[in-house]
């Protein structure tokens, strides 16, 4: 009998192409996702050497970072930013010159690439999958060891189909029993960033385990996964089960009648074996999780909801004081204060971590019969056209809207601030992005994450609330 | 790629940790479809104020540094996005070496297809190269990749490891792409095996 392997192991030496004696290995890359911003110099590299794309099939293009969301956007030739237009009319040209399918910016399949791949199918079980964005993790929430890449590795996979790598380590996290009342996927990725720090999973896979990760919908499994390379980890890994195959049946490139049989077969073989090891184990309690919310400018920078702002001297290693004393005094706030008492400026609700379907539900449920708190500006992105069509058809959009939220295009949006939606200098943002960089939201902005539920919270009471406490 | 042997110049310390790769190119600088001119942009916000002056606190501003070719930072470096412009913009500033107690995966990787070489050390190292880079051009370091050392200004020598193949790629300054042609057949081979195994993709 071979040795117990994790789902890790089964991908990857399923993957294996060629294997050099220092352990150097040449993996093969099935599909790979592609943006505006991270594709334009891997494409000029193909045309500079005269080589072609090996499998155009392989790839999906659309423009997601740049793209702006206000309503009524007209196509490419619309966009009045300069740059951004010539950065969308570049993937335009790029796609159709070497073959790759693309979907432009008024089609209603557009939207963020992490939202898009899984429900188009292009995201299935057991596959390679790669983007020139960080956030590609997210895709693991179907058992694809998915990973985010630079630009020359974007040219490779192009050229070659495959990508020079070492295997990674194994580590796997395991939350127990259910996630308490107010808590989400979101709350749950924080609290974990926050036990094992930014760099917790470097050099890993994370695999993530128990009750509470099998309780998430797809949408939770892919809000955990997304947020693993915040913990370090390339990628996030949840093993395929009966919620995997039913989200997938019938999306438009999932398997086909006569193939999905053969497919879900397969599939079904992809989990850990009961005695693989791990190079790491992590175990929460999903009933220790309360509702989280980050105050520094580092996504390990994260307290619950109920706590106060830490102090630097809470910190025992003198890098991480002096790391702190500076997000204090970037995000303009005071040691001791509790954290419902800081006032916000905006909220968002959107991104490649909390654009979903799920997550405009969870914020109209708290927006119903509410208005948002005067002063406040609240977004709400959907990730892709299909999710804002089915908002609109679920009724979410008119529950949104009527309390006073902005409804808006499809796009990355508020996340990153590459596109027209910016938080200003000095203003505080509920966000239900992944990251609190400083300047992540526009120059000198302060972001504080939150799940979409958080975030519509305090967009309706004008300051970091605790949702449990809403009426 | 521009090979790899050795590297003398003055290193600029950065004692921070959680180096983002936000931090090293903000994000307007990735609306280019260029790879070259970044330089100007690296550590942006740091590096000038409000009104685009110069803010003449920030290291790389200070006269001993305005040439520097090395970093030595703190943990966890190049952490957050993927963009290999980060990179970009430490070779168009001149940058060829980063030495940190950690790095982000991601970002590790796209430095050697760049020739930038980032080297990991224990934390006693980097501290100790922290102190030598304090002393700006008074503080000269070479680093040999042949011989994975890095010698200090008084005459300290450090050992760093680095996988052989990619030591190798540095050495040569190999194209990743050429080298995996290289192995065509295989990728056929793989191809080929994959109508029946997967036929489904």
């Amino acid at each position: 009998m071979s040795d117990p392997k994790t789902l890790f192991d089964k991908i990857w030496e399923s993957h294996l192409v060629d294997e050099q004696d220092d352990g150097t290995c040449l993996i093969y890359i099935d599909r790979q996702l592609i943006h505006e911003i991270t594709s334009a110099q891997a494409f000029d590299g193909l045309r500079a050497s005269g080589r072609k794309a090996r499998r155009p099939e392989a790839n999906l293009c659309v423009p997601d970072h740049n793209v702006p969301t206000t309503p009524g956007r007209g196509g490419t030739d619309e966009i009045e930013d300069d740059e951004s237009r010539i950065q969308l009319e570049t993937l335009e040209k790029n796609a159709a010159e070497f073959g790759l399918p693309y979907i432009p910016i008024n089609d209603a399949r557009q939207g963020i690439v992490h939202v898009i791949g899984p429900e188009q199918g292009f995201t299935q079980p057991g596959l390679t999958l790669v983007c020139g964005d960080s956030h590609t993790a997210t895709h693991g929430a179907f058992g694809a060891l998915a990973f985010g890449v630079g630009t020359s590795e974007v040219e490779h996979v192009l050229a070659t189909q495959t990508l020079i790598q070492r295997p990674a380590k194994n580590m796997r996290i395991t939350v127990n029993g259910e996630l308490p009342f107010g808590c989400t996927a979101k709350d749950m990725i924080l609290a974990i960033i926050g036990k094992i720090g930014t760099a917790g999973g470097t050099g890993h896979v994370i695999e993530y385990a128990g009750k509470a990760i099998e309780d998430l919908s797809m949408e939770g499994r892919m809000t955990v996964c997304n947020m693993t390379i915040e913990a370090g980890a390339r990628a996030g890994l949840v093993a395929p089960d009966e919620k995997t195959y039913q989200y997938l049946k019938g999306r438009p490139m999932s398997p086909k009648a006569g193939a999905w049989e053969q497919a879900e077969a397969y599939w079904r073989t992809l989990s850990s074996d009961e005695a693989a090891t791990y190079d790491k184990e992590v175990v929460l309690k999903a009933a220790d999780i309360a509702p989280q919310v980050t105050w520094g400018t580092s996504p390990e920078d994260v307290v619950a909801i109920t706590a106060c702002v830490p102090s630097p001297e809470d910190f025992d290693d003198p890098a991480k004081q002096e790391a702190a004393k500076m997000a204090l005094k970037y995000m303009g706030l005071t040691a001791g204060t509790p954290m419902t008492e800081i006032a916000i400026d905006y909220a968002f609700v959107g991104a490649c971590t909390n654009g979903r379907i799920e997550d405009i539900r969870a914020a109209a449920a708290v927006a119903k019969g509410r208005k948002v708190a005067a002063g406040v500006t609240a977004l709400i992105v959907p990730g892709s056209g299909l999710i804002k069509e089915q908002a609109e058809e679920e009724g979410l959009a008119a529950i949104l809207i009527e309390a006073g939220f902005e409804w808006r295009e499809p796009g990355c949006s508020m996340c990153l601030a590459m596109n027209p939606d910016k938080v200003p200098p000095g203003k505080r943002c509920a966000a239900t992005s992944n990251r609190n960089f400083k300047g992540r939201q526009g120059a000198d902005s302060r972001t504080h994450l939150v799940s979409p539920a958080m975030a519509a919270a305090a967009a309706v009471t004008g300051k970091l609330t605790d949702v449990r406490d809403l009426d | 790629m521009q090979k790899f042997t050795t590297l003398t110049g003055v290193a600029a310390p950065m004692d921070m940790i959680n180096i983002d790769t936000d931090m090293i190119i903000p994000k307007q600088y990735l609306m280019t479809i260029e790879r070259t001119g970044l330089g100007k942009a690296l550590f942006f916000e740091l590096r000038y104020d409000a009104d685009g002056n110069e803010n003449p606190d920030f290291v790389l501003n200070k006269p001993a540094y305005r040439d520097a070719k090395i970093l030595v930072a703190g943990d966890n470096f190049g952490c957050g996005s993927s963009r290999e412009h980060a990179p970009w913009a430490l070779l168009d500033f001149g940058i060829r070496c980063v030495i940190a107690t950690s790095f982000a995966d991601i970002f590790y990787n796209n430095c050697f297809k760049n020739g930038i070489l980032p080297i990991k050390l224990p934390a006693e190292d980097v501290a100790k190269l922290l102190d030598d880079a304090m002393r700006g051009a008074n503080a000269i370091i070479t680093i040999d990749l042949e011989t994975k050392t890095i010698s200090g200004p008084d005459g300290g020598e450090i050992k760093f490891d680095l996988d052989d193949f990619k030591r190798h790629c540095m050495l040569n300054g190999l194209d990743d792409i050429a080298l995996t042609m290289e192995n065509a057949d295989k990728i056929d081979a793989y191809e080929a095996n994959l109508k029946t195994t997967r036929p489904w993709l």
